[in-house]
């Protein structure tokens, strides 16, 4: 172990410490998140290993277990594998790749750290921008034998997108090119050549052996020509936080403390700048002006709140502001805009398309929003800008926004807390993309909407649901169109589109030439199937209640949908019930004979074999049914989703 | 000046619970009763004070933990005032599910996730904190702090939803729910750390003191009722010992210590060369367990 002992946080005692001091110190040193990058097998996870390794943060136990592992899976040979420290995943260990961020925590005597250790593949790009987005320094790891390689811009770009104002280029494995200068020096030339556009405030380059620890935590004899720090040491000094306190304060409203009616506090972390009891802030969507009375610290009340704080705010007078608003200084404003310029790092599999409607997450802000423009992709080789339709998966564009109310931000070069926002998949509540924000837009610059395929599939977007029919069916009196009408309800109550077919709206109307014959009952079946396959089309929610009795119609009704598209569900009460309900007085014309071809009594009901959802309603009440059925459409829509996810 | 490492911490926890609260119509904080759950509480307390937390906690009970963490449970659910849900597998009771004699791992599951997922159906709650930290294990290293269920419970380890910045994906249909982890970025010592700092009550079992234990399969049980058995040749031995965590008192291996006090416990940690989870028997029972169990809903 090439560890000095100056390094180990292990603390061999001599006599009985003061427990107090030792704690005192570690809880005053300081701190920094970094991430380490680049390219699939540039060694990333070896190098976490080995600065866990060499600081003495593995234990015993796991050094054991590390040592059967490495036999398993290894790819090291005899020696000990460090990335299987820090690839926890079966599938991980297994494939010997990273498959998402693992965060590892170590400490010197100088700092504490957390390192997040990302995945290199391009598929996983999305893993690599979560580590990223809480770092402030970057470890761009490149393999000495291949040089820059595209994963190694990418993931350089990305940090630079992303807020990151420090770069180290770690040029790993310099022991296989014989620790040539010039190699190391031929990489750091041109890694300088396409990272000096991206404004990082620090980019210090250092060749290493992750693996045999060479200028990982100290120096190497074997490159007497390379005369910085090593790796650690430069971690240990780098100077990563920024002037805070300078920057004008911000104050998302997170959460509106009301215990009791002369008790309302606003609580949130401080995004930026300080605060102090009697200053004046301002509301920022609404523009009313308060004073803070009080702020209530984790340590109790105090004078002044700062930065990354978690407090409460009281004001000193009644002001209405709510989850998503944010208190600010009033002479140092943040825009407050439905329209903004973005650039997007896009994650899903599902293309980023203007014209779709998405939810848009802040830090406590949420709200619709349309991406009304694709401004340009940037081609991650050249840099260069391009035309382009979409965004496909791990693509990076600048985009326009519309929201549907205003939001209020920062540009996020001058705050990442409040410049930032994530995209949802309205139905899958996916996270499928992550976006910073340039600048507000004037309403006259976004009034170019992209010509975009009006089709079912944009239809549905633009509504943000899954089209789909709900066909009831069962007995005159079973209790169909009671349940299907309160669904209707509960579902527009949630914010879906629907439309309820049933006899009434469609017997009296388009089908008031047919009768009730079987032949009528077939064509009024057909019908009604093709009405309900144009309102999915259109993007509905239908709900079909028709005694529809013949299984062969209601087959090839559902032959006209796709096979999650259609959902069968059979209201299920004995004829016997129907009859004693019989709420119309229908079944007892029936049975004197006033009225034939009465399903259930002169004509036959072929119950459903396998329908979706089989709702018995003896001794239930509709709301308890319905209840029951919001569950099972809930679970229907997240179990599509699943599927979806899979493929 | 900058924010001390511990503000840092405990800030970031605090932004945690509330942002649950801001976003989850049912949240519930899952109180194993060790000294993570303390510090959870104690957080919440802060993060909403002078109201009480909006939310209950719920204890799964196995039925096998050591009395004095029931003990201890009922008296902190008093003195917060905070409602506190106690669930047990009523069938795996029935069942007479127990760790000597069905093995860690069907017991582990049977009174353990199977029992979580029956309280989290049961209650219908949407998220559910939980007191694990990414320093523990190689899979929870992974685990994002707002980490995704689906209707199963199950966690998908190689499709996690980004989690950028400060900003946490909340969002969930019904039956589905998210697992959240305020202590994520917490380490062992600062947890002590925190515990000193704050003279937060944790169970008297962490500090040392003579107890009835025997030795078995290499890890030092503790004979905390009638129901321990004693194999042939097992001697039961008063010897001083504590415990680093705490979980069923079959399963929790104690440490030979005389570390009585809180200084004394960190001294012990600060020259400790083995892992905390070292002591708990589940974990050892097959390669990845922890990452499997997660799969299934466990915590």
């Amino acid at each position: 172990m090439s560890a000095g002992s100056n390094l180990a946080s292990t603390i061999r005692f001599e006599e009985r410490p003061d427990i107090g001091a030792v704690l005192d110190e570690h809880n005053r040193r300081s701190f920094l998140r970094f991430l380490t990058c680049g390219s699939v097998d540039d060694g990333k996870s070896t190098l976490i290993g080995r600065l866990l390794y060499d600081t003495r943060l593995i234990f015993e136990d796991q050094l054991a277990a590390l040592e059967r592992d490495s036999r398993r899976h290894g790819t090291s040979g005899d020696e000990i594998d460090f990335a299987l420290l820090v690839d926890g995943l079966e599938a991980e260990r297994q494939q010997g790749i990273t498959i998402d961020v693992a965060y590892r925590f170590f400490s010197t005597p100088k700092r504490k750290f957390i390192v997040a250790d990302t995945p290199g593949h391009e598929q996983y790009t999305r893993n690599m921008a979560t580590g990223a987005s809480t770092a402030d320094l970057a470890i761009v790891l490149v393999d000495a034998r291949n040089g820059i390689m595209r994963q190694t811009r990418r993931h350089t770009f990305i940090a630079s997108l992303l807020g990151i104002r420090h770069i180290v280029l770690a040029v790993n494995k310099i022991d296989l090119v014989d620790y040539s200068e010039q190699a190391f020096l031929a990489i750091e030339r041109e890694f300088r050549v396409f990272a000096g556009g991206f404004d990082f405030a620090s980019l210090r380059s250092i060749p290493i052996s992750a693996r045999h620890g060479d200028n990982v935590t100290t120096g190497s004899h074997r490159m007497p020509w390379y005369r910085g720090p090593s790796l650690l040491e430069h971690l240990e000094q780098v100077e990563a936080e920024q002037d805070a306190l300078a920057r004008p304060f911000r104050f998302p409203v997170q959460y509106v403390n009301r215990p009791s009616p002369d008790f309302r506090g606003f609580a949130g972390t401080v995004a930026s700048g300080s605060i102090s009891v009697g200053d004046e802030v301002v509301a920022a969507k609404s523009g009313v002006i308060s004073r803070v009375r009080r702020i209530l610290t984790p340590r109790g009340d105090s004078e002044t709140a700062r930065e990354g704080q978690a407090v409460t705010l009281v004001l000193a007078d009644e002001v209405e502001v709510s989850r998503g608003n944010m208190l600010v200084a009033p002479t140092q404003r943040p825009r407050v805009s439905d329209q903004f310029a973005a650039n997007v790092v896009w994650f899903d599999d599902t293309p980023l398309v203007p014209g779709r409607s998405y939810v848009l997450r802040t830090e406590t802000d949420e709200t619709s929003a349309t991406v009304t423009r694709l401004e340009h992709r940037i081609d991650i080789n050249s840099f260069a800008r391009e035309d382009a339709g979409q965004l496909a998966t791990n693509e990076i564009g600048a985009v326009d926004i519309s929201t549907q109310w205003p939001i209020a931000f920062d540009p996020f070069v001058e705050n990442r807390a409040t410049g930032s926002f994530v995209l949802i998949d309205r139905i899958s509540n996916r996270t499928v993309g992550a976006g910073m924000i340039s600048r507000a837009l004037r309403r006259a610059d976004n009034i170019h909407w992209q010509a975009l395929e009006v089709d079912r599939a944009a239809r549905a977007a633009q509504k943000g649901q899954q089209p789909v029919v709900y066909w009831f069916t069962g007995l005159s009196g079973s209790g169909k169109s009671t349940i299907a009408n309160l669904l209707e309800k509960r579902l527009h109550a949630a914010g879906r589109h629907t439309y309820l077919l049933d006899g009434d709206n469609v017997r009296h109307g388009l089908n008031r030439d047919l009768g009730f014959s079987e032949e009528d009952r077939a064509e009024n079946i057909r019908r009604v199937g093709e009405v309900a396959k144009l309102m999915t089309d259109a993007g509905l929610i239908v709900l079909v209640s028709f005694i529809s009795p013949y299984r062969a119609e209601r087959d090839a009704v559902r032959r006209l949908f796709g096979e999650s598209e259609f959902v069968e569900v059979f209201v299920d009460t004995p004829v016997e019930e129907c009859a004693r309900r019989d709420p119309k007085g229908l079944y007892a014309k029936a049975y004197a004979g006033e009225l034939s071809n009465f399903t259930g009594v002169d004509a036959p009901y072929e119950a459903p074999l396998n329908p979706e959802f089989h709702v018995r309603t003896v001794g239930r009440s509709p709301e308890e049914i319905v209840d029951e059925l919001m569950d099972r459409v809930g679970r229907r829509e997240a179990g599509s989703r699943t599927r979806e996810g899979v493929n | 000046m900058s924010l001390t490492h511990l503000q840092r911490l405990e800030a970031e926890s605090i932004h945690i619970f509330r942002e649950v609260a801001a976003t989850f119509s049912n949240p519930v904080m899952l109180y194993s009763i060790g000294k993570d759950s303390s510090v959870m509480l104690h957080l919440t307390m802060k993060a909403f004070y002078p109201s009480k937390p909006p939310f209950p906690l719920l204890h799964v009970d196995t039925t096998w933990k050591f009395r004095e963490m029931i003990a201890f449970r009922d008296r902190m659910a008093a003195e917060y005032g905070i409602r506190l849900i106690v669930h047990t597998n009523e069938d795996g009771v029935r069942d007479g599910i127990n760790p000597f004699d069905h093995g860690s791992n069907t017991y582990t599951h049977i009174m353990k996730t199977v029992a979580l997922r029956q309280a989290l159906d049961k209650h219908r709650f949407n998220a559910a904190f939980g007191g694990a930290r990414r320093d523990e294990e190689k899979s929870r290293a992974k685990e994002r702090i707002f980490s995704f269920r689906d209707a199963n419970h199950g966690w998908d380890p190689k499709n996690q939803r980004p989690e950028m910045w400060r900003i946490y994906n909340t969002r969930v249909s019904p039956g589905e729910s998210i697992r959240v982890f305020p202590l994520s970025n917490w380490t062992e010592l600062d947890v002590w750390q925190y515990i000193r700092q704050e003279n937060i009550p944790i169970v008297p079992l962490y500090f040392a003191k003579r107890r009835p234990v025997v030795e078995r399969d290499g890890m030092l049980i503790m004979v905390d009722d009638e129901r321990m058995k004693l194999h042939p040749g097992e001697v039961v031995q008063n010897r001083m010992v504590r415990f680093r965590t705490l979980g069923c008192y079959p399963l929790t291996g104690a440490i030979n210590s005389d570390a009585d006090t809180l200084d004394r416990i960190v001294e012990e940690m600060l020259i400790a060369r083995t892992s905390e989870r070292q002591g708990r028997l589940i974990d050892r029972d097959e390669a990845a367990s922890m990452e499997k169990k997660k799969r299934e809903g466990y915590f």
